[in-house]
């Protein structure tokens, strides 16, 4: 435990360029997997409620009315 | 100590045994006026005088003061107020649930075949439906059907262009003044705001569309020109019945009953009204799932700081005590 914390101090906060990186990347990734996440649980939740659950019936029927 | 605290008592106990021996006329004594001798009985009407006429008082003074300022103070009469329209189940109301986009979809339908020949709907453009219920080649279509002013030319005239996304809905009358002509000196207001212009919101309007009896109860005075309707305020509208069954055919297949009808336009003015309902909230349960993070780390930092604060011992140990005067140099000792 005691190596693999000083391995990863060493690795991302002994430098403070290295620091500075790491919290920009890390709170990228955070937001990307909290928004696409919490995006997951709100369409689950209002599933067949949104325009993105019922346009393709619309799309088709325009698609059919070219054909 | 002791002899406040019994006199206290005393105040209040034969009270409660005055309640009880006025409830049933008996002889039974509790054991706290046991001890008392008939002399005590005989004293008592005297000792319960001033807490009985007190609490009588206060009684009195609260009922007084209810009745003058406590009851509901009407201004208008039940009929001038309206009926408060019913609480209906709004699955769009819950806090995790948007608006159903299909219902939104049939309501702008009934909106324009219905409603549109009388009201406006001026804040909503045709760009705000794209993405919400209708894809942008019907919107560009729609928005096609109507002609709007351009910007003056060359020569200062202004000309008729077919509408653009852009634009905003037609207004059914030219003016407020042409509006009121064609229905009997009532103006038809605006509905881009109305469910948020009304007490009740969605719940008043459903009632308003589906609240038309066959006919007005008997007694109830309608004037000319005015349709009776409960929970309009003052009961007589201007704008009759316009929902009936059957009256628009659903593209999705929807049987078009009055209340579906009503329903959807309802939740249709509703999002013509907060158009940002969905993302606000969404990104209310956003803000509230990480500012509840945050807040537990917050609390496990202080936590960690005070932890040796807290749990330190603080002890006092007193200086040794010691004459004074043994400080004091000493004269040297003379034999
Ligand atoms: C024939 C014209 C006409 C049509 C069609 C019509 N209305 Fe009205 N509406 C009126 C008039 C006139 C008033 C004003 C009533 C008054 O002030 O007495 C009104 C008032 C209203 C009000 C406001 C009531 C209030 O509390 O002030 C609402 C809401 C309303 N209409 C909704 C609708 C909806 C929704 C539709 C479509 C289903 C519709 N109306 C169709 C003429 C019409």
């Amino acid at each position: 435990m005691a190596g693999l914390a000083s391995s990863i101090y060493n690795a991302l906060f002994r430098r403070n360029t290295v620091m500075l990186g790491t919290v920009f990347a890390s709170a990228f990734a955070m937001q990307l997997g909290f928004d696409t996440g919490s995006e997951k649980i709100w369409n689950s939740i209002n599933q067949g409620r949104q325009w993105k659950d019922i346009k393709h019936k619309f799309m088709e029927q325009a698609e059919d009315d070219e054909e | 100590m002791t002899m406040l605290a019994r006199s206290a008592l005393r105040t209040v106990r034969p009270l409660g045994a005055a309640a009880r021996n006025a409830a049933s006329r008996t002889a039974t004594r509790s054991a706290s006026t046991s001890s008392s001798t008939a002399e005590g009985t005989a004293s008592s009407w005297k000792t319960n005088a001033l807490p009985a006429g007190a609490t009588l008082f206060a009684i009195g003074s609260v009922a007084w003061y209810y009745q003058m300022f406590g009851r509901n103070v009407d201004a208008m009469t039940p009929a001038e107020e309206g009926l408060h329209p019913t609480k209906y189940p709004w699955e769009h109301a819950k806090w995790y649930k948007t608006f159903d986009h299909a219902s939104l979809r049939r309501g702008f339908q009934v909106y324009r075949e219905v409603c549109a020949s009388c009201h406006s709907l001026s804040r909503v453009p045709y760009r705000a439906a794209v993405g919400n219920f209708m894809t942008v080649d019907e919107a560009k279509a729609l928005a096609e059907e109507n002609e709007y002013d351009t910007e003056p030319n060359n020569e200062g005239e202004i000309e008729k262009r077919p509408g653009k996304l852009s634009d905003y809905l037609p207004s059914p009358y030219k003016n407020d003044e042409a509006a009121r002509a064609a229905n009997n000196g009532a103006l038809p207001p605006d509905l881009s705001l109305m469910v948020k212009a009304r007490h009740g919101g969605c719940d008043y309007i459903f009632s308003l569309l589906t609240g038309y009896p066959e006919e007005p109860p008997a007694g109830a005075v309608v004037q000319e020109g005015l349709n009776f309707n409960p929970y309009f305020p003052g009961t007589g509208i201007a704008m009759a019945r316009v929902l009936y069954d059957d009256l628009v055919e659903y593209d999705d297949g929807t049987k078009a009953t009055t209340s579906q009808m009503a329903k959807d336009v309802t939740e249709f003015l509703n999002w013509a009204a907060e158009p940002e309902m969905d993302d606000r909230k969404k990104m209310g349960w956003k803000v509230l799932a990480i500012s509840s993070v945050l807040f537990a780390l917050s609390v496990w930092v202080k936590r960690y700081k005070w932890a040796p604060i807290k749990s330190r011992k603080l002890v006092y140990t007193p200086p040794v005590q010691s004459k004074i005067l043994t400080k004091l140099p000493q004269p040297p000792n003379k034999s």
